[in-house]
């Protein structure tokens, strides 16, 4: 199957600081492709280069067959994009939101009712279709400016942190939605921060200081993970993760909740090493037991070994 | 281009307009603001100037010299003076702006056919009254020494001759001098600037900063589709205000309207449009709300008010302001305005004044256009 984006050596710099540094990937019709990666890594920056409305400085990159940089417009008519903020007015109503995006990318009268409808039925907007966009919730909010971008049936959509600061319940609706279009071939291309929403992509690419460290299916991902994740569970883990910080010898040690993941190629000798420090420390240790790793802990650990080699150079 | 999308656009600004009542009485509110205080409390005129009088003489003399100065319209008697010195307090406290000071010999010099000597003090901190007020006293000596020499002559048997050169001046266009009926067309170029240039400078400068920009120009409307639907409900506006201004001028102020109405109206359009796409290309270039409006209110609201001749007459500016004049528009739309209010003229007289504005419109509106990326940075 052709690839529907193709991004090669896509460079952004905004005076001295590069903001995405020399980005090559392609996605394929009706991937779900997740750009992954800490705030300021880049990943808004490289959405907007690829929906036209940020001129690249250098490189290329193709959406639906047209150049971002020359064939900006004939991009735009084709793709769909939700930025990080809520772009919609809130002095309109839901209804005349939707109105003016789809006059905007001129879907026909004809049969508009229909599509509206539908578009309202299932992001479960239809009993609030008059009220103003501002007094939604902000998960409803995105689930508009879902609609809005998906009213004239783009090829490739672009989203950008769509379920930030939205509730769980939401973020589950909104995710269903999206495996609906997937049925009706649409491209997604979506950045996230979440690493469960990570999962539900089928490839995802690691974006770190405007370099893409990795890019994966989620499993593969995992597999290329080195090594093990312990799982430790102590009362008290902020202190816990000090404490092994100080004297275990791992890739990654991070707190994920109330437990500590450490990461690393020794399980066995790290679990001894660790039981013995925390006691050592004065803390109980509940629990040390191996587990799967998941795409979070690939990810950090991942970053962590870019920092580390990073401040290797530097130093 | 596609009209629909002109009309999306157009539509969409429409309901900011009518959802955000506080703005909309605004709108409103300034045309009819503007027209009450310049019309009714800016008033060129110079008459009533407060006098006293400190008359040493007192005498049938004397007396006859300040009627000659209080039977007019341009004084009015505010108080007689006992000493010299109540008249420079009173000029002092502003309470007088004309001192009229006779001397105690006054009667005698006059009989005696030798020249009286009176003293007229005039605050001068009002440089333009003050200029007036010394005419008008002149004038006022002027008529009563012209008298006493008729009455002088007629005494010593003689016939009165005629005056040499008399000057009958008949005014035109403004045949009463009411300042009034030029200051409201005047006020109308002002009012148009301010409300074009000020209700679009917000709009686009608004959708940067609310973030629904990067929405906007993710979508394939063009960029004239968008400048043209968002002027669109604001020239509805404007139109308003300026049909309030003219039944303002007509009924409240009663400033004759010799032209045509609708040349006065299309002409104001025309304006209108052109002020408002400069306030729509100082949106688009600044993408800030208050920095627009500033910019705005700097590059309309005090060219139209001081270079467009409308309070300070063109010929009376040095020579290099008068060159910096023709670039305002609103000078174009000033003469216009007086043209058709004052003389009824058509556009067989000022066909190039009204070009001229068609040509800034189409100019000012272009930039807009040209100007507006849909990129960021």
């Amino acid at each position: 199957m052709p690839a529907i984006v193709t991004a090669s050596s896509l460079t952004r710099r905004f005076g001295r600081l590069t903001a995405v540094n020399a980005l090559s990937f392609s996605v394929e019709r009706g991937e779900v492709f997740g750009i992954v990666g800490p705030d300021g890594a880049g990943k808004t920056t490289t959405l907007r280069m690829l929906t036209g409305i940020l001129e690249p400085s250098t490189g290329t990159a193709s959406v639906a067959g047209f150049d971002v940089g020359r064939e900006s417009e004939l991009v735009k008519e084709r793709i769909g994009y939700m930025s990080q903020r809520f772009g919609l007015y809130s002095d309109l109503t839901v209804m005349e939101n939707i109105t003016f995006y789809a006059d905007l990318y001129s879907v026909p009268v004809k049969g508009r009712s229909e599509a509206v409808g539908r578009l309202l039925e299932f992001s479960n907007l239809a009993p609030f279709k008059d009220r103003l966009a501002g007094n939604l919730s902000g998960g409803m909010k995105q689930k508009l400016g879902l609609a809005c971008t998906l009213i004239h049936k783009p090829l490739v959509l672009f989203l950008d942190e769509p379920t930030n600061g939205v509730d769980p319940v939401s973020r589950r609706d909104f995710w269903r939605i999206l495996y609906q279009l997937l049925r009706e071939q649409v491209t997604i291309i979506v950045t996230t921060s979440y690493l469960d929403e990570a999962e539900r992509c089928s490839r995802v690419g690691l974006l770190h200081n405007g370099a893409l460290l990795a890019c994966d299916t989620p499993a593969q991902a995992k597999e290329r993970m080195r090594g093990a994740v312990l799982e430790v569970r102590t009362p008290d883990p902020r202190r816990a993760a000090g404490l092994l910080r100080g004297h275990v010898e791992a890739q990654m040690i991070d707190l994920f909740g109330d437990r500590v993941h450490v990461a690393t190629t020794e399980p066995g000798q790290a679990a001894v090493q660790a039981r013995a420090v925390l006691e050592a420390g004065g803390l109980e240790v509940q629990s040390i037991r191996r587990i799967e790793p998941t795409l979070e802990d690939v990810f950090v650990s991942m970053l962590s070994r870019a920092e580390e080699e990073g401040d290797g150079r530097r130093g | 281009m596609n009209l629909t999308r002109i009309a999306a656009v157009a539509r969409k600004e429409a309901i900011h307009v009518l959802r955000d009542p506080r703005s909309l009485g605004i709108t409103f509110a300034i045309p009819v603001m503007l027209m009450l205080l310049y019309g009714f409390a800016l008033s060129l005129d110079v008459d009533d100037l407060p006098l006293i009088v400190y008359d040493q003489n007192a005498t049938p003399a004397s007396r006859d010299l300040i009627s000659h100065f209080t039977g007019s319209e341009y004084f009015t008697l505010v108080g007689n003076a006992a000493a010299y010195r109540d008249v420079q307090k009173a000029i002092d406290a502003g309470d007088a702006m004309v001192g009229l000071v006779i001397p105690f010999n006054f009667e005698q010099l006059v009989q005696a056919g030798r020249p009286a000597p009176v003293q007229v003090l005039i605050d001068g901190s009002d440089a333009n009254k003050a200029i007036t007020a010394r005419g008008y006293a002149q004038a006022a000596a002027a008529a009563y020494a012209n008298r006493t020499l008729v009455n002088e002559m007629l005494r010593g048997g003689m016939r009165a001759p005629d005056p040499p050169v008399e000057a009958r001046p008949r005014v035109w266009f403004n045949e009463d001098m009411e300042s009034r009926n030029f200051i409201i067309p005047g006020l109308i170029a002002l009012i148009m600037t301010v409300v074009g240039a000020l209700l679009t400078s917000l709009t686009v400068a608004r959708e940067w900063e609310q973030g629904t920009m990067e929405q906007l120009i993710a979508t394939p409307v063009k960029r004239a589709e968008f400048v043209l639907g968002k002027l669109a409900p604001y020239f509805v506006v404007g139109f308003c205000d300026l049909l309030l201004c003219i039944i303002l001028g007509r009924y409240v102020f009663d400033v004759p309207l010799r032209g045509s109405v609708l040349l006065l109206v299309a002409v104001s359009l025309v304006f209108l449009v052109g002020a408002m796409s400069l306030g729509m290309l100082i949106s688009i270039a600044t993408k800030n709300v208050q920095l627009a409006v500033q910019t705005a209110m700097m590059a309309t609201y005090l060219p139209a008010m001081i270079l467009s001749g409308f309070f300070v007459a063109i010929p009376n500016m040095p020579g290099a302001i008068q060159l910096v004049t023709h670039i305002v528009p609103a000078r174009y739309f000033v003469t216009l305005l007086k043209g058709i209010y004052l003389k009824g003229l058509g556009l067989r007289v000022m066909w190039f004044d009204a070009l001229l504005l068609v040509v800034f419109a189409v100019i000012v509106l272009g930039l807009a256009i040209r100007k507006f990326r849909k990129k960021l940075v």
